[in-house]
């Protein structure tokens, strides 16, 4: 192994290794990247904390856009098939459960897996990662793009309680904000911790129950998909 | 939870890493762990215990952390200053335009093995 030397002690012998814990995973999630860009896929990591409506905001935007794109949705909890299963009957398109064997988030190894040739069927891959705000942020899945669901009971301070998570969101969708008169949830501070943390971030309001604001959801992730595959095709042109 | 996937990445790489230097028995594995690295390293020792000892050439390994202080800096003022006891604003010039020098380390530093 590079970075890997020996030195001599008395009675024990220490193996320099300094390598991070990640260093691995975000080889594999490098490579996944390459082969779905290859592909023309886009695959996206959709995070959240449990209860926040992922599974209702991805059927609605899903419907709004199977017509138009090959869609296949990939559920990972630690246990359990509910997701998968209404995702399928509520949209009809293809959905399939990963059981992370108690492990809090999906790494790149397990988003290889999962797929297993799914990525030569569909344009859009939805990975609904586990219901957690800490540990999915640590670990690169491959996704080209990261998503995450804050609902306003959750609480507009979430971006300062849980840095990471909004710093490797490209997009922050809030969800039921039909709820906001009933709680002391500020749109604006929200917008403003968000942009602390990454201020690049989409910030989308949504209701997934009303259906408001659903629409420019959609059309973010429509428009995301085919920027990829215009990128794929050029460099497929290339070489 | 958290912690135990973690874990889980440390055995992967030091059994690698062992068998790479034809080694059978670690007997102390250390870390570099960040002060804001979100790992808590109370819980990190108690799922090692639990998981290593599963594997033959971990069995009674000793997970030793060496922790690294979180020091940010701040591009208003050009000063470094300690993150976890100012956190984003920077304590001399009051900017938020900082970011973080070190502190995030999740690193096996060495292995140690008996001769």
């Amino acid at each position: 192994m590079k970075n890997t030397y020996l030195r001599n002690m008395d009675s024990v012998k220490i193996i320099e290794i300094k390598k991070s814990v990640f260093e691995d995973n975000d080889r594999a999630a490098d490579q996944l990247r390459t082969e779905l860009k290859r592909k023309g896929v886009y695959l996206l990591n959709l995070m959240s904390a449990p209860g926040s409506g992922k599974t209702t905001t991805l059927i609605q935007t899903i419907n709004r856009l199977k017509d138009k794109i090959r869609i296949a949705v990939m559920e990972a909890d630690i246990d359990s098939d509910v997701d998968a299963v209404k995702i399928k009957d509520a949209t009809g398109v293809e959905s399939i459960q990963l059981h992370t064997g108690g492990m809090c988030h999906l790494d790149a190894e397990m988003t290889q897996q999962g797929l297993n040739g799914l990525e030569d069927r569909f344009d859009l891959i939805i990975l609904e990662n586990v219901g957690n705000l800490v540990c999915p942020a640590e670990f690169d899945t491959g996704a080209v793009k990261n998503a995450m669901i804050l609902s306003v009971p959750e609480g507009h301070d979430k971006p300062l309680k849980y840095p990471l998570m909004f710093t490797v969101c490209d997009t922050v969708v809030i969800n039921k904000i039909d709820v906001m008169p009933y709680f002391d949830f500020d749109l604006e501070k929200c917008k403003e911790y968000i942009h602390m943390r990454n201020p690049e971030a989409t910030v989308i309001p949504i209701c997934a129950k009303t259906g408001e604001g659903v629409d420019a959801f959609a059309q973010w992730l429509f428009d995301e998909v085919r920027q990829w595959q215009n990128k794929s095709s050029i460099e497929t042109n290339k070489s | 939870m958290h912690e135990l996937g973690i874990v889980f990445y440390i055995i992967r790489d030091v059994k690698k890493a062992a068998e790479e230097n034809g080694v059978k028995k670690v007997s102390t594995v250390v870390m570099n762990i960040g002060e804001v690295s979100t790992i808590i390293p109370d819980y990190l020792t108690d799922c090692w215990r639990w998981a290593a000892d599963k594997e033959e050439m971990l069995r009674g390994c000793e997970l030793k952390i060496e922790p690294i202080p979180a020091v940010t800096h701040c591009d208003g003022c050009g000063k470094d200053y300690p993150t976890v006891a100012h956190g984003k604003n920077c304590p001399h010039c009051g900017s938020e335009q900082t970011w973080l020098l070190r502190g995030n380390e999740v690193e096996i530093k060495e292995i140690i093995v008996p001769e």
